[in-house]
């Protein structure tokens, strides 16, 4: 008895190993189809590309000496944290957008009969843009430290700092993927995504600090996911407290990953 | 086991419009199945339920064995789909298309390099295969399609409407294609709008109208069905018309002569139009009428649906858009 | 008017001059209906509307409360000194529109139909201008609405403050001929929409538009002083907030002047050659 049932919870074991590793490969071969169409149509990664540095250089130069006058801290070594996570929230917004494209053109069709797994198209569009914004995370901070900013954390802190960045991209990406399979219109999905985003990330304490809001916009801003993860990478990359802000990032990536995620593919799944 | 499809009682609605209304069919291994009906007549609703797409609201179907509700997982990867919207990247070159479906349908990676290569040639895009899809004609593009879906070398093959919007010559072109696939013995379930489409390419037809399958048999039984062959003469003088239509009396099988004086035109149906034609010739010439043209004419789609169903194939189309708003 | 015309007497003199006034009329009318049909397309196409009227409040919103707070002004209050400002970077993007629509309408071949009526070729750039104008001055009254309930208020004056709007439909009205350029010359919607924007962003921005001059780099102050856009910002200023009104209303209508009796011809010019 006890050997039979040994024996099938080692097929069990191994038919989950089975099933992950295809669901990798077929992840990974939908992220390779994506990423091909990044350098086939580089043109799309203008805003990646152009974004950080024209933001940079507005909030640095144009916004940066009203906004850092009289403060204990340089402003370019305040703003770049911010520059980091709102710009790689706008690149992961692709993740639905191209999602919707997918399902307007029939093309999920042809996927929804191969033998593959089904989370795979999900999955691996969501991994190609936390790619994207991953690499784009160090060129930012390429231009960054050409206008003058520096590091004054401690190395591990700032050497991981860009992986938070592209972990919450990776969680966020999955919030555009479920607005990608409700509305399944590009243009819609790109309307709606833009709602959240814009908010989201100007709405925190990415460009100035959370004290000179009005109260009631203090609020908000104190809640919103977007402040944490950026307060945890800028004192991540210049010194400071990390815990408190690393939990609450660590909540909303979990949240984002497993509820949204799970949702999304629910969805997906049920397309019919 | 003999039959690669086995279709038991199955109905499709979404909410009061009925797609598919108990519909049975039974498909040969190795043969070739032409679904033929107009458009909205429930034909992609059949073949989105038997490739896993859609789950049926009721009845049960297999294919190859596989139940497509139950063992839908298992079952694809044995099947090929190429649909209406050709369903290729516009920005992956011909060959990785057909490499990414490999990939998907968990080929190992040599051996897809190999088959890719191999479709390319088959389907001749070999000179487009390194070039991205954008480029491609609308005929080059059905093709990937259908070589895309056949990498995994499924027994079964659907081909939804594989020429619809094509130009002739790519239509020729790509039935030249299906006749090898099928040469090579994979079953196949074509759908068509084109009489001569299921004519060209399927042993055995069957017609749908509505969500229910109003008739069945090879391309010459339903030809029959239709009334065989027509022949139609065409009169110099519009004057002589209804001379000429009493000349085919004569010839007429069981209905009476077809006239239509405007535009100078008698034709009767029946079963074997050539040679008849000698003898009308003769009869037309011995009362002194002049013919502009003359010709033996098959049965249409539009013909086999008026025999059928007492409407043409268009007015069918139009009344289940009616019914779909 | 193609026609040689000898001025031979008073009467030829004469009948010049009533040809000039019936192309004038013309002129007018043809504008006229152009006019009209270029603000039909703003009723018509929601999103445009939208785009035109949210998207400033939008802006007022972000710059007064999440910005406002940390950007200091001295003796203003930040929507005091916000609202001239944003209000010249609002119409100048929405005066872009000259331009795009115009490289929209060449592009799908709307202008072949134009230029084969017997109407004033000018009329069809004249029209755009005219209405894109229009739209500025009432998206400037529904954007100083807008400001005035969240707590702008005008220390300068009832005439000044009530000049307010119309000035910057002025200065709007005069970008609009180099938008029309823009557009006559990239006969794109999309080129023209992204080239508009590269010369528009740093027009606005670096600019007294969102912050005092001084607070910025010395590098970029040269630019941001002689930036048109600053003048017509600091004369909105004054006119709202009581100052200095001369010596701004001069370059500002210089400029404005300039971009309509200038670059309006070029634009004209290259238009007639397409």
């Amino acid at each position: 008895m006890l050997q039979r049932s040994d024996s099938r919870f080692r097929e069990a074991i191994g038919s989950i190993i089975y099933e992950f590793r295809w669901l990798v490969a077929d992840t990974s071969m939908m992220a390779w189809r994506n990423l091909m169409h990044y350098r086939r149509n580089p043109e799309t990664l203008l805003s990646t590309i152009a974004g950080p540095v024209m933001f940079l250089f507005l909030f640095n130069y144009v916004f940066g000496g009203a906004i850092g006058a009289g403060r204990d801290f340089n402003y370019i070594d305040y703003l770049v944290p911010g520059v980091l996570v709102q710009n790689n929230l706008f690149t992961v917004m692709n993740t639905g957008i191209g999602i919707a494209q997918d399902l307007q053109k029939g093309f999920v069709d042809r996927y929804r009969s191969l033998p593959m797994a089904r989370s795979a198209v999900l999955g691996g569009r969501v991994c190609a843009t936390t790619l994207v914004s991953f690499a784009s995370v160090y060129w930012t901070l390429a231009i960054a430290m050409l206008f003058g900013m520096r590091f004054h954390g401690e190395l591990l802190p700032v050497l991981l700092m860009p992986l938070v960045v592209a972990a919450f991209c990776f969680a966020f990406a999955w919030v555009s993927a479920l607005v990608g399979v409700t509305v399944r219109n590009a243009e819609t999905a790109s309307a709606a995504t833009f709602f959240v985003t814009i908010p989201l990330t100007f709405l925190s304490s990415t460009f100035v600090p959370v004290e000179t809001m009005p109260g009631w916009l203090q609020a908000f801003a104190e809640v919103n996911p977007v402040t944490h993860v950026v307060n945890l990478c800028r004192n991540m990359a210049q010194g400071g407290p990390l815990e408190s802000y690393a939990w609450v990032t660590a909540f909303w990536i979990a949240v984002m990953i497993v509820g949204i995620g799970t949702l999304a593919t629910w969805r997906y799944r049920r397309i019919s | 086991m003999d039959h690669a499809i086995e279709v038991r009682n199955i109905s499709k609605s979404y909410g009061k419009v009925v797609a598919l209304e108990n519909v049975d069919l039974n498909v040969r291994r190795g043969s070739v199945m032409g679904l033929l009906g107009p458009n909205g007549a429930g034909k992609t609703t059949l073949v989105r339920i038997l490739t896993t797409l859609l789950k049926p609201s009721s009845g049960s179907a297999t294919v190859l064995g596989y139940d497509v509700v139950r063992h839908a997982r298992h079952l694809r990867s044995y099947i090929g789909l190429a649909g209406q919207s050709a369903a290729v990247d516009d920005l992956l070159t011909g060959r990785e298309n057909i490499h990414m479906a490999g990939r998907l349908y968990h080929m190992p990676r040599r051996h897809v390099k190999q088959r890719a290569q191999d479709l390319l040639e088959q389907f001749d895009l070999v000179d487009a295969a390194d070039r991205s899809v954008k480029g491609y004609s609308g005929g080059m593009r059905r093709r990937l399609d259908l070589a895309a879906s056949l990498v995994a070398e499924p027994p079964m093959i659907f081909l939804d409407e594989p020429t619809t919007g094509l130009d002739p010559r790519s239509r020729l072109e790509l039935w030249d294609v299906i006749r090898d696939l099928v040469s090579g013995g994979t079953t196949v379930l074509l759908t068509t709008q084109y009489l001569e489409e299921a004519d060209q390419l399927a042993d055995e037809i069957t017609v749908i109208d509505q969500g229910k399958l109003i008739a069945q048999g090879t391309a010459d039984e339903l030809k029959h069905q239709a009334g065989s062959e027509f022949i139609e003469i065409t009169v110099r003088d519009a004057e002589d018309t209804k001379r000429a239509a009493s000349v085919l009396d004569k010839f007429a099988e069981n209905d009476e002569c077809d006239i239509d004086t405007e535009a100078r035109v008698a034709s009767i149906m029946v079963e074997d139009g050539a040679p008849l034609m000698v003898q009308i010739v003769r009869s037309l010439d011995a009362e002194n009428i002049p013919v502009a043209n003359m010709a033996v004419r098959q049965p249409t789609l539009d013909d086999v649906f008026l025999a059928l169903t007492g409407r043409t194939a268009e007015e069918a189309a139009t009344e289940s858009e009616q019914d779909a708003n | 008017m193609n026609q040689p015309v000898q001025i031979q007497d008073r009467s030829a003199l004469g009948e010049l001059a009533s040809a000039i006034a019936v192309e004038l009329r013309w002129m007018i009318a043809d504008t006229a209906v152009m006019t009209w049909r270029n603000l039909i397309r703003y009723r018509r196409s929601p999103e445009l509307f939208v785009f035109s009227t949210v998207s400033p409040v939008m802006f007022i919103f972000l710059f007064n409360y999440v910005f406002g707070g940390a950007i200091p002004t001295g003796d203003l209050n930040y929507i005091d000194f916000l609202m001239p400002g944003i209000l010249v970077q609002t119409t100048l993007f929405s005066a872009t529109q000259t331009g795009v629509g115009l490289a929209e309408d060449l592009q799908k071949g709307m202008v072949d139909r134009y230029r084969s009526l017997p109407m004033a070729r000018s009329a069809v750039l004249g029209g755009r201008v005219a209405a894109e104008t229009m739209v500025s001055l009432f998206v400037a009254c529904l954007m100083l609405a807008v400001g005035y309930i969240i707590g702008m208020r005008f220390h300068g004056g009832f005439w000044p403050g009530f000049a307010l709007p119309f000035m910057v439909a002025g200065f709007a009205f005069g970008f609009s001929w180099a938008a029309a350029l823009v557009g006559a010359s990239v006969r794109n919607a999309e080129g023209a929409g992204s080239l508009m924007f590269f010369l528009v962003f740093p027009l606005t921005f670096l600019s007294s538009a969102f912050v005092p001059v001084e607070t910025m780099p010395g590098w970029l102050q040269p630019f941001t002083s002689v930036n048109p856009v600053t003048y017509a910002v600091d004369l909105g200023r004054s006119l709202s907030q009581g100052g200095p009104i001369l010596t701004n209303a001069w370059p500002t209508l210089l400029w404005t002047l300039a971009m309509a009796l200038i670059i309006g011809p070029v634009a004209v010019w290259r238009y007639r050659r397409v």
